[in-house]
């Protein structure tokens, strides 16, 4: 077994469990690389079906091809898609990219947990990994929400020898990472070798690309001329630029991600 | 490319975040910017340039300098690529630090040379002596306060030495370093031209990767049964391989059968799955299979039995009492059990009996217990098969680790 086989065997080992423990379960499905390769390794585990839904959560502010890879993918895959929006209320009270971090949290968050509410769902499973944030390197693999969706960073469960937490008692819903321990240049070496599908907007164009997805206002490209994964792959290898650079939320003030994460965002 | 896992230890304000942060910026690993940002955060809150900054992300651990939470981040040599577990060194939070030991291959464990060892020095190397780690290198920090005289270092290595003996860990090298100055982490210094050992990044490259181990007996601890199209029954091999037209037996029931094939998506005929893989088979008989049995061969079969000897580390505030029952999860098994004996209590740190006999662990403490579980279990020596060998207790939450010792046959 090389390194992606072991990558790979532990997130389907996670998914699996989660399945396993919790029947009420949903995938965040961002449309990014990120979540697409979640979504093919809940494919792998499950030989094909995805035995739960996919959540996209719509802010409104999402480019076209994001929305067009979604629905490639879902029509390909056969997956059972939930769209979570809580946008018109944003619109509604004029709250839009300007406000920051509050529309991060309208927009995401609180769409999220009317999602949550309706489908009532007892565990999530999202495509953080810790070599994107700090604050996300300090994450568990099955992390627990408690009823205001709160993270509490200060008093995490032990996890030891991947025995996860698998009984929720109280908490509002548990959050299961299971990319927890893969990198951008896994994810990307990944990509190649599986031929999973990518979404053009990672790809360069006129000397830019994407290499993080998030709404169109506050996600900005990197100068580029990748314009295949192979290209890609290299470039990860040799950049000196952290991965989510064009994401406006990671800068806004110091601890910015850490608010944002201790009131509910992914 | 290989990874390597390695855990950094040590008492609090040793110094190791601060390792970290340089290993981080003398192997070119810190993303254009990061250094400026951190710069920036520094001199908002009055301080020196921190290296520290780099793994501590919580507000509250840069406001207290301290680190709460294990966090895991990566940087690569020419060799390979290392993902750096930073381990928190506050006694508070020792059930952060076991967990991030817990998914190290190798450890470095700091020491600040000026201080000797210290109660979380000899907790945290004992710890990684519990949890079986082998591979440990020792960094003597802060040489440049003592003017990086040779007296001092021999003084606290010759103390150490003899502690970490005592628990059996033999270190692999013992580097006089400092993280501040940047001295013998990636580069050989003049400061230190009496110490003629490797640099960190030297030490580090002699580790080994541990793989799942494929070369001892059949492990395969069931995690669910999907009922497909087949009957697909499907988890991670612990250990050995498994392979097509293989006579298995099931436990604990003892059934028998043969492995008619395996079950990977998109692939034909794959004859055979090995240690690490997350898998599936499909048996030629009809036979109940289930989440918690272990698939092995005919033969070198591991120990069904309910009485368990353990060596047992607590890590919850609220203390075990008897009659307490608690969850047993071992591998995919999961039943409930009481500990029946508490031989002896042992504090993690000085290693001092506490008591005997007793009736009651508290939080940090260490114990040798004899567990007994509801119905019979699938175990092994830890020294013999780890994965089926180390276990954890809950109670809403993982209350303790354990490593099985001496199993009593049935």
């Amino acid at each position: 077994m090389n390194h992606l086989d072991r990558l790979e065997s532990k997130s389907i080992f996670i998914i699996r469990e989660a399945y396993k423990k919790f029947r009420k379960i949903g995938m965040l499905w961002s449309i990014g690389k990120d979540s697409t390769t979640m979504l093919w390794l809940a494919k792998k585990a499950f030989y094909g079906r995805v035995p739960f839904p996919v959540i996209y959560i719509d802010t409104g502010l999402h480019f076209k091809e994001m929305y067009e890879f979604r629905d490639e993918c879902v029509k390909k895959w056969g997956l059972k898609l939930i769209v979570s929006k809580n946008y018109e209320e944003a619109e509604r009270r004029g709250i839009g990219p300007e406000a920051k971090l509050e529309c991060c949290t309208v927009r995401k968050t609180e769409a999220l947990k009317k999602t949550i509410a309706e489908y009532k769902f007892e565990a999530l499973l999202l495509g953080i990994r810790r070599d994107e944030h700090g604050i996300r390197a300090k994450e568990r693999v099955f992390s627990p929400r408690n009823r205001d969706f709160m993270w509490d960073y200060k008093d995490q469960p032990p996890e030891l020898w991947d025995q996860f937490k698998t009984r929720k008692e109280g908490e509002q819903h548990l959050r299961v990472h299971p990319l927890l321990h893969w990198t951008e240049l896994d994810i990307w070496e990944y990509i190649k070798r599986e031929k999973l599908p990518v979404n053009p907007l990672y790809f360069a164009k006129k000397g830019k690309r994407y290499r993080s997805l998030g709404c169109m206002p506050c996600t900005s490209p990197v100068e580029s001329e990748a314009d295949t994964v192979d290209k890609i792959i290299n470039e990860v290898k040799e950049s000196k630029v952290a991965e989510r650079s064009g994401r406006a939320q990671d800068k806004e003030e110091a601890n910015a991600m850490q608010k944002l994460r201790a009131l509910g965002y992914m | 490319m290989e990874n390597l896992k390695l855990v950094i230890v040590g008492h609090v304000d040793h110094g190791k975040s601060t390792l970290i942060g340089r290993l981080f910026y003398d192997t070119d690993s810190l993303p254009e910017g990061r250094i400026e940002e951190i710069r920036e955060i520094c001199e908002a809150l009055g301080k020196e340039l921190e290296f520290a900054y780099v793994m501590d992300h919580l507000e509250e651990e840069r406001d207290q300098g301290i680190t709460i939470d294990t966090a895991q981040t990566f940087f690569r040599t020419k060799k390979r690529q290392y993902t750096i577990i930073d381990a928190p060194g506050h006694v508070e939070f020792l059930k952060n630090m076991i967990t991030g030991a817990s998914q190290a291959e190798a450890a470095i464990l700091i020491v600040d040379v000026n201080e000797g060892v210290q109660e979380q020095t000899r907790r945290h190397a004992y710890i990684l002596s519990l949890l079986g780690l082998d591979q440990v290198i020792v960094v003597m920090n802060k040489m440049d306060l003592i003017n990086y005289k040779e007296e001092m270092y021999d003084e606290v290595k010759k103390e150490l030495l003899k502690f970490l003996e005592s628990i059996n860990i033999n270190p692999t090298y013992v580097i006089p370093i400092s993280a501040k100055g940047g001295d013998f982490i990636a580069k050989k210094t003049r400061n230190l031209s009496w110490y003629d050992g490797p640099t960190v990044l030297e030490a580090l490259d002699t580790f080994k990767t541990k793989n799942s181990p494929r070369d001892k007996p059949l492990r395969f601890p069931v995690q669910d049964v999907y009922k497909y199209d087949k009957r697909i029954s499907v988890g991670r091999i612990e250990s050995g391989i498994i392979r097509v037209g293989d006579k298995i037996k099931i436990l604990p029931s003892g059934e028998e059968t043969i492995v008619k094939s395996i079950a990977e998506y998109m692939k034909e005929n794959v004859m055979q799955a090995e240690a690490g893989k997350s898998t599936g088979i499909v048996t030629q008989d009809k036979v109940f299979v289930d989440r918690g049995d272990v698939i092995t061969h005919l033969e070198d079969l591991p120990v069904i039995t309910d009485t368990i000897n353990a060596h047992i580390f607590w890590m919850d505030k609220q203390p075990f009492k008897k009659p307490e029952r608690l969850l047993f999860k071992c591998a995919t098994q999961e039943v409930m059990c009481s500990i029946e004996k508490i031989e002896r209590v042992i504090d993690s740190s000085t290693l001092r009996l506490l008591r005997r006999d007793a009736d009651e662990i508290r939080n940090r403490e260490v114990a040798d217990t004899v567990i007994k579980t509801e119905k019979p279990v699938v175990v092994e020596d830890f020294n013999k098969i780890q994965e089926l060998g180390r276990f954890v207790l809950q109670r809403k939450d993982t209350c303790a680790g354990g490593i099985i010792t001496n199993i009593q046959k049935e």
